[in-house]
C-alpha cells in the first residue's frame, strides 16, 4: 500500500505572471473596492465582528466597508505556513510554499457509474468508492468531497460525506459542502474523534473547510458562520472566488482579479479579526464565462492565466492557496479535457500553488468520471516531472558515457543508462504502441484509465478506521437527524 | 417623422442604451404616438435585430442582455401612457421568477428574467431566498402561467421539489407550470420532481417557456 504522496517540490522552472508593481496595483484596487464599494456579509455574527473592529457596517443591506489599514492589519496575523494533518500522520501535507499537492475535485452531482458507464445522480456509495481509489493513488494528496451524497438528508449530508471518506482513506479531508453553523459544529465533533478530541484539532487539523464566495462581492451567510466555527477550533478555512469575466466579474482580467481578491481577503480578514492567528488560505477558481451563452467554462486561456495569478496574490498576503485547476468543461475525456486540465494545472503548479483542485470531473465539475480521475492524476505526474527541469552536473552531462559510445553506436547497454533510465517518465495512459496494434484494438487512454480505476477499487484495502470511532461518528449524525 | 423616430428607437435597443430608449419613449408620448405602435414599429425591431445577430453568432450575451434591459426601460416608460389609453401590450405569458429558499445565487436567475422579458413575457422577479409560499402566492395573485426557479446547491435544489409538491397539494399545477434551472439541476432531477420545463442556460429557457405557453 502506498503511503507516499506525490508533490511538486523544488521546481526548476519559473514564471513571472505579474510584476511586483502589478501586484501592488491589484492590491490597492482591492482595498479601494472593499472600502468604497463594500462586500456583502449576510451573517449577523460576521457583521457584529466587523462593526466591533471599526468597519462601516450597513446592517440592512449587510454590506461592510472597511479601511485598507484594517484589512492589512488583520491579515498580518494569519500564519504563513501550517500543515494539513491526515488520519495517518505520515500523510500530513506541509503548506509551506515549497509543495504543490493535488486533491480530488468537488462537489459534483452526477457520476459516470464505474461498472455500467451510465451517468446517474451521485450518492454516498460514490463518495466511498472515490475515497478508496484516491487513497491508493500517490498523486491525490488530499480529498475534497468529490460528489454530493444525494441519498442522505440535506441537514446531515456533509457529515455523512466526511465520515465516509475517513472510513475509506487515511488522507486529509477538505470539504466545501458544510455551510451552516449547526453542521459545522457537528463536523468539529466528528473530526475530533479522529485525533482524540476537538481541542486537539488545532494541533492536528485533519479537516479543512473551503467556502465559496458569492460573486460579485458577496458571501453566503451560512458559509461565513461555518467558517467561523472552524476557525474557532483552528481548522484551516479558505474562501474561494469563482468570479468570472462578463457575468460575475468585469470582462477584463485585472478587474476580475481585483474583484475576486476583495471577496477572498475580506473573508480571510474577518476570520483573523474573530480568531487572530487562525489558519486561513486563499482560494480561487476564476475563469471567463462563455461570451455567447454566459456558461461556466472551466477552461480557456483566461482560466490558465488566473491559475498562475492567484498564487502571486496569496504570496503577497503570505498565506497558502487552494487553486482551482483541472475542472475541464469537456463532456467526456477528450482533446478539450487534455488541453484544459494540462494547461490549467501547469500554470497553477509552476507558481507553486499549495493545493490544486482537482482530479476527476467533466462538464465543469459536475459529472464525476473515474477515467478522467486517473488521467488527471497522470497529467499531474507529467507536470511534476516537467517542473523538475534540467539538472546540470558532471553526472548528468555524462561525458564518460558519451566518450565510451563515441560516434555511432547506442546508449542502450551503458551502465549510466541503466542507472538513470528510471528518471525518464513512463506514462500509464499514453499510446506509444505500434500502429497495427492500436488498429486491431482501437482502445485508448480512457479505457486503460477506467480499467485501472476498477482494478484499484477491487483490490485496494484502505487502513480501516477504528470501528468505535466510526460508531461514535454515526451517533453524532443520528442525533442530528432526530 | 415617425419613421425617423422608430429607426432611432430600434437603434437604441441595438446599442443597448437604456437612457436613449427612455428619452425616445418620452418623445413618442409627447408626439402623441400610440405606445403600442412605438413598441412594435420601433423598439421591437431592435430587439429582433439583436436576436438575429445573436443567433448567427455576430452578437454576444452582454449585447443581448443590454438590449433586453433597454427594451424593459422603454416599455416601463410607455406603460403609464398605455394605461391611460386603456391599451395593453400583448404578452406571451406571465412568469414568476426566483431563487429558492436558502439560496442566494442570483445571476443565472436574473439572466433568465432578462431573456424572458425581452422575448415578450411579463416577468415578476422575486429575487433570491424565496419561499415556496411566496412564489406560489405571487403566481396566484398575478395569474401567472409559469413559476421559474433556480437553485445552485444540491442542498437547496430539494426546495424545487417542495414548491411543486405544494402546487400539487393546492391543485394548482394544472394551471401554473414549473420551470427549473441551476448548475446541479439535471434532466433526471427534472423528471423526478415532475417539473414541466428545464434549460441549462438562459437562451434555452426562452424556448422552454414559449413551448409551455404554446407560443413556440
Amino acid at each position: 500500500m502506498t503511503k507516499k504522496i506525490k508533490s511538486v517540490t523544488n521546481p526548476k522552472l519559473k514564471l513571472e505572471i505579474l510584476t511586483p508593481t502589478d501586484v501592488k496595483k491589484i492590491h490597492d484596487a482591492t482595498l479601494w473596492i472593499i472600502e468604497k464599494v463594500g462586500v456583502r456579509f449576510p451573517s449577523k455574527r460576521a457583521l457584529d465582528i466587523w462593526a466591533a473592529n471599526g468597519a462601516e457596517v450597513d446592517f440592512d443591506k449587510k454590506i461592510v466597508r472597511a479601511k485598507g489599514e484594517l484589512i492589512e492589519k488583520a491579515l498580518k496575523s494569519a500564519p504563513p505556513v501550517y500543515p494539513l494533518a491526515a488520519r495517518d500522520p505520515q500523510q500530513d501535507l506541509p503548506l509551506d510554499g515549497n509543495h504543490v499537492f493535488v486533491g480530488t475535485d468537488g462537489c459534483g452531482v452526477e457520476v459516470i457509474d464505474i461498472e455500467t458507464g451510465v451517468r446517474r445522480i451521485s450518492r454516498l456509495d460514490d463518495v466511498r468508492d472515490i475515497a478508496r481509489i484516491a487513497d491508493a493513488t500517490e498523486e491525490v494528496g488530499f480529498h475534497w468531497v468529490a460528489v454530493s451524497a444525494q441519498d442522505k438528508p440535506v441537514e446531515t449530508r456533509g457529515l455523512h460525506e466526511i465520515k465516509t471518506i475517513w472510513e475509506n482513506s487515511t488522507k486529509h479531508v477538505q470539504t466545501e459542502s458544510i455551510y451552516n453553523e449547526r453542521e459545522a459544529r457537528a463536523a468539529m465533533e466528528i473530526a475530533g474523534l479522529i485525533v482524540g478530541g476537538k481541542d486537539k484539532l488545532r494541533e492536528r487539523p485533519v479537516l479543512s473547510l473551503m467556502q465559496c464566495t458569492a460573486p460579485p462581492l458577496g458571501h453566503d451567510g451560512g458559509s461565513l458562520d461555518a467558517a467561523l466555527v472552524a476557525a474557532e477550533y483552528g481548522i484551516p478555512t479558505g474562501f474561494m472566488t469563482m468570479a468570472a469575466n462578463i457575468t460575475t466579474g468585469p470582462a477584463t482580467l485585472a478587474g476580475n482579479l481585483a474583484l475576486g481578491n476583495a471577496e477572498v481577503i475580506a473573508g480571510a480578514a474577518l476570520i483573523q479579526l474573530a480568531f487572530p492567528g487562525a489558519p486561513v488560505f486563499y482560494a480561487a477558481a476564476q475563469t471567463a464565462s462563455d461570451i455567447r451563452s454566459g456558461a461556466y467554462t472551466g477552461g480557456g486561456p483566461e482560466d490558465f492565466i488566473y491559475g498562475a495569478a492567484g498564487n502571486v496574490l496569496a504570496d503577497y498576503y503570505n498565506i497558502p492557496i487552494s487553486m482551482g485547476s483541472f475542472a475541464t468543461g469537456a463532456k467526456e475525456p477528450n482533446w478539450q479535457a487534455g488541453i484544459e486540465n494540462s494547461l490549467s494545472t501547469f500554470m497553477a503548479s509552476i507558481v507553486m500553488s499549495d493545493m490544486l483542485l482537482g482530479v476527476g470531473f467533466l462538464h465543469g465539475s459536475r459529472i464525476w468520471s473515474y477515467a478522467e480521475m486517473m488521467m488527471d492524476c497522470e497529467i499531474f505526474s507529467i507536470i511534476e516531472k516537467t517542473l523538475q527541469g534540467i539538472v546540470v552536473d558532471d553526472e548528468t552531462l555524462a561525458l564518460d558515457t558519451i566518450a565510451a559510445v563515441g560516434p555511432g553506436g547506442n546508449f542502450l547497454s551503458q551502465k549510466h543508462t541503466r542507472k538513470h533510465m528510471r528518471e525518464v517518465f513512463l506514462p500509464q495512459f499514453m499510446d506509444r504502441r505500434p500502429y497495427n496494434e492500436w488498429e486491431s484494438k482501437k482502445d485508448n487512454a480512457a479505457d486503460w484509465a477506467l480499467a485501472k480505476a476498477r482494478k484499484t477499487l477491487a483490490e485496494h484495502q484502505p487502513e480501516p478506521l477504528d470501528e468505535k470511532v466510526s460508531a461514535e461518528m454515526a451517533k453524532i449524525i443520528a442525533a442530528m437527524e432526530k | 417623422m415617425s419613421e425617423e423616430l422608430f429607426k432611432k428607437m430600434a437603434q437604441s435597443i441595438i446599442d443597448g442604451d437604456s437612457d436613449v430608449a427612455v428619452e425616445l419613449a418620452n418623445e413618442a408620448i409627447a408626439a402623441g404616438i400610440d405606445p403600442l405602435v412605438a413598441i412594435t414599429d420601433g423598439f421591437v425591431i431592435g430587439v429582433n435585430q439583436v436576436g438575429d445577430a445573436f443567433a448567427c453568432g455576430d452578437a454576444f450575451l452582454p449585447e443581448l442582455v443590454m438590449a433586453g434591459e433597454a427594451m424593459k426601460a422603454a416599455v416601463t416608460t410607455l406603460e403609464p401612457e398605455m394605461a391611460r389609453r386603456g391599451s395593453e401590450r400583448q404578452i406571451l405569458g406571465k412568469v414568476v421568477l426566483g431563487t429558492v429558499e436558502g439560496d442566494i445565487h442570483e445571476i443565472g436567475k436574473s439572466l433568465v428574467g432578462t431573456m424572458l422579458g425581452a422575448s415578450g413575457f411579463q416577468v415578476y422577479d422575486l429575487g433570491v431566498d424565496v419561499s415556496a409560499e411566496k412564489l406560489i402566492g405571487k403566481a396566484v395573485e398575478v395569474g401567472a402561467n409559469i413559476i421559474a426557479m433556480s437553485a445552485l446547491l444540491t442542498t437547496t435544489m430539494v426546495k424545487q421539489k417542495e414548491v411543486i409538491e405544494l402546487l400539487e397539494q393546492e391543485g394548482l399545477h394544472n394551471t401554473i407550470k414549473v420551470m427549473v434551472g441551476g448548475a446541479p439541476v439535471t434532466r433526471e432531477w427534472v423528471g423526478k420532481i415532475k417539473a414541466d420545463g428545464y434549460s441549462e442556460d438562459a437562451i434555452g429557457a426562452v424556448a422552454v417557456a414559449k413551448s409551455i405557453v404554446g407560443a413556440a
